[in-house]
């Protein structure tokens, strides 16, 4: 078992990888470099030659990858373009709002639509189900920001119950902080919640539907004995790989909760720095996203290896 | 897909004996409304696309203009007319380029298998790997925003999705027995692509074209909600949204006007593609319980 999950983490690594010469090659093929967009327009030929010698730009690209790259790894982000600052720091200070926003979300929306599939396979084909599949199927192509914005204008213009900002200070108190985030917790929950569900009732009714467990009804044991006891250890593995897969999925859907509720985030960081073309900075952004998605992933398939004998010895 | 006899059949058209549900229906004219609003637009919109109207800004519903007027005065209305265009056409072409560019791959990587299969393969993976959205803003952070560089990076990352669907279809109808018959009578590669699998796999391929299109709108008009996708003066209903959150505040609902119409447009897809899934596997249990 222990090879099987070492070569996985080696794949992980390699994806990683993989990671970073596509975001290194997609922002070093652009025309011109780093040198021309700090001195914009008011650039000489000479000053140029200059700030590219210091900076290291004549070198060939190969070489630039691996000085980016250590750096990476050893936690030396760069120097933003636009405020001249470390990129280390700049990031640090924002990691918190969009950590804890996902994370919430996450506690929030996954037990909901386990529960909410589990409930669904189990009345599969009545009226629950049904209403359910076509919500679901409704909401999968909802808009985030159509979510967020209808919340907005019922809970926050209309009613004026919570916040429509998230912008959360540190004096706040449970409920200031609770009016500031239950918005954008909810669109968040909202976006992955019926993906979630749909793809946990389809790996249920998958279990549901295999001789062992009609066997396990024949013998006339309990619906819940069989749910728990028999269905769910085997369901388990595919549920872990779509919780996984949405948490994953939350790092897009983040981008536009944090820009509909204005929450100083990681994603807000990158949209300005897309906006500005700072190149450091998206370059960091991207890396430290791709990576939380990458290891996310390897998580889902290492848990599943562990739940599930039959994933261990591969055909 | 499995079953041999049902593939086989002549080349009867994949939308032949279709029944309509009621959902079905409902999604089908929705579209159809956007559509002719789309063709028809410029001939209906009582404005022009980036005509100020009045001075009032963030005028209600009904008061300058019939859906009111947005931030800078303009008809809501008439900037929705326009937009249905820009959206379904940017859409349209995005989703062209990700299947001319995945269904060559995939059928190419099935058919001739070997060393050009695994390598195209694990670039895709590569990308795959790697959230879509992510890989937009860093390409449009590189190359600045514009049209061109818009609507090649979606169709790009789409198309990673469109060349799996292929080139497992390419697989799959490939080893089939009609298939080895035709090789066997001699005919060649180009035939057996376009004569034998395409025909074969349309029927998938129209509903991962149906997905891909509504993915296409859903990821477009994010971008534009951003201000990295369509820019200003154009009207495109992600870039209204917008440009007018601000209003929202001030009891205008022109924000929530063109977000609920995307909603329209793209709920109303995903619903006629999950008919028409259903539809192609053959009625569903419930249905044959109910006769």
């Amino acid at each position: 078992m222990y090879r099987i999950i070492l070569t996985r983490l080696g794949q992980g690594l390699l994806t990683l990888l993989l990671a970073s010469i596509i975001i290194f090659g997609a922002t070093e093929i652009l025309p011109g470099d780093v040198a021309e967009a700090i001195l914009g327009q008011s650039r000489t030929d000479e000053a140029l030659a200059t700030l590219r010698e210091e900076m290291g730009l004549n070198r060939p690209a190969i070489v630039r990858y691996f000085d980016w790259l250590g750096g990476m790894v050893q936690g030396d982000l760069g120097t933003s373009l636009a405020t001249k600052r470390p990129v280390a720091d700049m990031i640090e200070s924002r990691m918190w709002n969009t950590l804890r926003l996902a994370l919430l979300a996450a506690a929030i929306s996954v037990p909901l639509s386990l529960a909410l599939g589990l409930w669904s396979a189990m009345r599969a084909g009545g009226k629950v189900d049904k209403t359910l599949a076509m919500t679901t199927l409704a909401l999968i192509a909802v808009p985030e920001f159509f979510i967020g914005l209808i919340l907005m204008k019922v809970f926050a213009v209309e009613l004026k119950w919570l916040s429509a900002s998230a912008n959360t200070r540190p004096y706040f108190d449970f409920w200031q902080n609770f009016r500031a985030l239950a918005l954008p917790v909810a669109t968040l929950s909202f976006a992955v919640l019926a993906h979630m569900m749909r793809m946990t009732r389809s790996s249920v009714i998958n279990i549901f539907t295999s001789p062992y467990l009609e066997m396990a009804a024949l013998k006339g044991l309990p619906k819940r004995r069989l749910v728990i006891r028999h269905a769910l250890p085997n369901a388990l593995s595919p549920i872990l790989t779509v919780i996984a897969l949405n948490l994953s999925y939350m790092v897009s859907g983040v981008i536009i909760v944090e820009t509909v509720f204005g929450v100083p985030g990681l994603t807000r960081l990158l949209v300005d720095g897309v906006t500005l073309r700072d190149i450091p900075l998206i370059q960091a952004c991207a890396m430290i996203f791709g990576a939380v998605y990458i290891l996310l992933n390897l998580l889902a398939d290492v848990l599943s290896i562990m739940a599930n004998p039959r994933l261990r010895y591969p055909k | 897909m499995s079953d041999a006899t049902e593939i086989a059949k002549p080349r009867a058209s994949v939308f032949a004996g279709l029944r309509l549900t009621w959902t079905a229906t409902i999604a089908g004219s929705v579209l159809l409304f956007w559509l002719v609003l789309a063709l028809f637009g410029p001939w209906i919109a009582p404005h022009g696309e980036a005509e100020i109207i009045s001075g009032t800004t963030f005028a209600p519903v009904g008061e300058g203009g019939l859906l009111g007027t947005d931030k800078l005065g303009r008809d809501v209305f008439s900037r929705l007319i326009y937009g249905v265009r820009t959206t379904l056409l940017l859409a349209l072409i995005t989703t062209v380029i990700s299947f001319a560019f995945g269904v060559t791959l995939g059928f190419a990587a099935a058919n001739l298998k070997g060393w050009f299969d695994i390598v195209v393969s694990r670039i895709v993976e590569a990308f795959m790997a790697f959230p879509s959205t992510l890989l937009a803003l860093v390409v449009i952070g590189a190359f600045g925003t514009s049209i061109t560089v818009l609507v090649l990076t979606v169709g790009l990352v789409l198309s990673t999705s469109v060349f799996r669907v292929s080139r497992a279809l390419g697989y799959d109808i490939g080893v089939m027995d009609f298939v080895e018959a035709a090789r066997a009578r001699g005919e060649g590669t180009w035939w057996i692509l376009t004569r034998e699998i395409l025909p074969n796999s349309m029927a998938p391929l129209i509903a991962e074209f149906g997905l891909r299109f509504t993915f296409s709108i859903l990821f477009l008009s994010g971008l534009s909600f951003l201000g990295l996708g369509v820019q200003e003066p154009a009207a495109d209903w992600g870039l209204m949204v917008q440009e007018n959150v601000g209003g929202l505040f001030l009891g205008s609902s022109a924000a929530l006007i063109p977000a609920a119409c995307i909603a329209s447009l793209t709920v109303s897809m995903n619903l006629l593609v999950d008919w028409f899934q259903q539809r192609q596997q053959g009625e569903t249990v419930l249905e044959k319980i109910d006769q």
